[in-house]
């Protein structure tokens, strides 16, 4: 992949600026979007829709990001399969088949955002395998963003920047004590792709959200040993209840408007005439209520452990040169750790005091999208929904791209929507009160962050 | 504003149905967008197939006619409605290879809009769009008392051949076409009744109004009346029937559409 200057030229980025000895190319009014996954792609479409130029940037070769398996920083692993179901995964104005199951997988997802791409003719917008090292702000509100193909970089200047990089592909891993010296196979939840991994060994995963249950149930079929490490006891909640697939039940309580506490003791009364009391299978009882933390969607883990395949067990204490002791001072001795614990959302290219960036790398944004200090900055999709990723991210890219839109047309207007932007206290987009504040800022509940999107929308639409 | 809290579509998606979906390619593929004609109230896919489809592939257009669930060779669900007929609009226009043109006739008219709402299309064709109301079913009724007043009670709406083609078609063409007619849902025939607010079209698509002055079913003021709204004016065909598709000069509104779709303007 090479960006040749006629290739750029066709872009129409004719005048250059220098900026000391570096040539800027101006872009004029487009709008640069970083990343073409699930949410860049959204992002790219909904700004087009308003009448932008768009460039978007990819550093792979393929569209689709994290559901893409061919990519290198893909989190996918075999089993990788839809926790929301349909209606709550799809883009709103582009629905998933009929025919395909309540709960696609990772390959189904991939190739529904293959289509989206080719469906709406994004491709030709999007620069593959260009990373995005710099984002400046330069005068008049545009921005400087330089790319890198190789080792050639170049600099455009854009009307605006929506980052859409991603928040699943930069690794946590956890500080045990005696980590470093262990020496047994330490691997995080990244590097797992396929259950023949975990075939003839006796594995520890660590970690109890989505993917860590995920490489639990897995390990219960193929490994021969299992043991699972969660740090306290969760709400299990299956994929199917009274019926139906469980989000959509929990919709029509929502839109029949039962108050959460209603609702929470529904459900808990549900699992518990269902499932039973989790401690009777050695897991620890939830210490919060269901509803409270972003859902652990697996119907599979509790019949497992109800098989033996899975084991629970504690928080993990330390690592000796051989073997894990646990919290309740068992000693055990897997070949493998699997470290299910997350990512964290990681902005390398951008200085933190532009974006609010604070000490424990948290952006300060209005809406989880708009950066505070910059009109014409965004960031699309570092949410974690209780739903869907991608019908949020559709409308917060509408949101934008409305914002943008109304910038130029009605400044009146756009000046007292941005003073209400600058001037909204940080909020907390959920229902219940939330475990764990700090951790999880990026939590939202899908309806009342759907419902503040929805008002910022109702604010740039006008009485018209 | 636009609707994003959406619970009757995450909480109660419309059951699926398998859909006949009939296909015209053009010989080479000339990067037009594909035209997806939705037939209305008792039309198949068929009613396209016999004249537009070809033609329009014919022209470098790929196109496709569908038929609603219960018509022509789809299948059928329990419990349609006006919104089950949206739902099978916009599963086959986002099944498309790319951005499609919603074209839909009659009573379609005002499912298409609805689909329009949800689906962002490259462009929006109501051709003689049914946009229902008391009135206007009163006055249909009025130039056809039997083949009107049954659907009041739940029974089949049975427009007569004068509504549906100009004298020029031949009797036994007409008389096939009306014994091919089918029936839509009786809730959704209801619906129709109560005449659904028309909703803001999702991505801004260009929109087009095509009828004829002498429709016994949509007469010209209605015509005016959805053009407005959609801020422009019908495209008239004097001398034709309702069924444009069907009717002797089908050609004529059918090249108008195409002729319009190939306007730089138009996206």
């Amino acid at each position: 992949v090479d960006n040749d200057a006629a290739g750029w030229e066709t872009t129409g980025a004719t005048a250059t600026i220098w900026r000391g000895d570096q040539p800027v190319y101006d872009r004029g009014a487009a709008i640069c979007v970083v990343g073409a996954g699930a949410s860049g792609m959204t992002a790219v479409k909904n700004l087009r829709e308003q009448g932008f130029a768009v460039d978007c940037y990819e550093r792979e070769t393929g569209v689709a990001g994290a559901w893409n398996w061919r990519h290198d920083r893909s989190p996918v692993y075999a089993t990788t399969h839809l926790i929301s179901s349909k209606p709550f995964t799809q883009f709103p104005d582009f629905p998933m088949p009929d025919d395909w199951p309540d709960y696609p997988d990772h390959a189904r997802v991939c190739a529904y955002l293959e289509r989206y791409a080719d469906h709406f003719g994004l491709r030709e917008h999007i620069w593959f395998g260009t990373e995005v090292v710099r984002v400046e702000p330069v005068e008049d509100g545009h921005w400087d963003v330089t790319t890198k193909v190789g080792w050639r970089e170049r600099t455009s200047r854009y009307a605006a920047v929506v980052l859409a990089n991603g928040h699943n592909w930069a690794p946590k891993m956890p500080g045990f004590d005696g980590l470093a010296d262990y020496r047994g196979k330490v691997i995080h939840a990244s590097a797992y792709k396929d259950p023949a991994q975990l075939r003839g060994r006796k594995v520890l995963v660590v970690g109890a959200g989505n993917t860590g249950c995920d490489i639990a149930v897995d390990a219960a079929q193929h490994a021969n040993r299992c043991w699972h490490s969660s740090r306290r006891g969760y709400w299990y909640t299956p994929k199917y209840a009274f019926g139906r697939p469980a989000d959509q039940v929990n919709d029509r309580l929502l839109a029949w408007r039962l108050p959460i506490w209603l609702r929470q003791w529904l459900f808990q009364r549900e699992l518990r005439r269902t499932v039973g009391d989790l401690t009777r299978f050695g897991l620890p009882a939830p210490d919060h209520k269901i509803l409270e933390t972003h859902p652990i969607v697996n119907s599979q883990l509790v019949y497992y452990v109800g098989h033996g395949g899975i084991q629970p067990v504690p928080d993990v204490e330390r690592f000796d040169r051989s073997s894990v002791v646990l919290g309740d001072g068992e000693v055990i001795e897997p070949d493998l750790v699997v470290m299910a614990t997350g990512y964290l959302p990681r902005f390398e290219f951008i200085a933190p005091e532009v974006l609010g960036i604070d000490p424990d790398g948290r952006p300060h944004l209005h809406l989880h999208a708009f950066a505070r200090r910059h009109p014409t900055l965004f960031v699309a999709g570092l949410v974690q929904p209780d739903a869907g990723i991608f019908s949020i991210v559709h409308w917060q890219t509408v949101v934008i791209a409305k914002w943008l839109r109304l910038r130029e047309t009605d400044p009146g207007r756009a000046r007292t929507f941005w003073s209400g932007v600058a001037a909204a206290a940080e909020e907390r987009y959920s229902q219940a009160k939330v475990k764990d504040s700090t951790r999880h800022w990026f939590e939202v509940g899908h309806l009342v962050y759907l419902r503040a999107l929805q008002k910022a929308l109702g604010e740039l639409e006008g009485a018209k | 504003v636009t609707t994003i809290i959406r619970f009757a579509e995450w909480a109660d998606p419309v059951p699926p149905v398998r859909r006949e979906v009939l296909t015209a390619t053009p010989d080479l593929d000339e990067k037009k967008p594909p035209v997806l004609f939705v037939p209305g109230f008792g039309h198949g896919a068929w009613a396209f197939a016999e004249h537009w489809l070809e033609h329009t592939a014919e022209r470098g257009f790929p196109a496709y006619a569908m038929s609603l669930r219960g018509h022509g060779n789809s299948g059928d669900a329990p419990g349609t409605t006006l919104r089950s007929y949206v739902h099978d609009v916009v599963q086959v226009a986002a099944g498309l290879p790319r951005q499609a043109v919603l074209v839909g006739h009659g009573a379609s008219g005002l499912v298409v809009a609805g689909a329009l709402a949800r689906y962002p299309a490259r462009a929006g064709v109501l051709l003689a769009p049914v946009l229902g109301g008391f009135r206007m079913a009163a006055t249909v009724a009025l130039g056809n008392p039997g083949g009107m007043v049954p659907a009041l009670f739940g029974g089949r709406l049975r427009p007569g051949r004068s509504q549906l083609f100009s004298r020029e078609l031949p009797a036994t063409a007409a008389r096939e076409y009306a014994g091919r007619l089918g029936r839509a849902a009786a809730r959704a025939q209801w619906q129709l009744l109560a005449a659904p607010a028309l909703e803001k079209p999702v991505g801004d698509p260009q929109m087009l109004v095509v009828g004829s002055p002498d429709d016994k079913i949509v007469p010209g003021p209605v015509l005016d009346r959805a053009a407005r709204w959609y801020g422009g004016a019908p495209l008239l065909f004097p001398g034709m029937g309702h069924d444009l598709m069907l009717d002797a000069r089908w050609a004529e509104p059918l090249n108008a559409i195409l002729d319009w779709l190939e306007k730089p303007s138009t996206p």
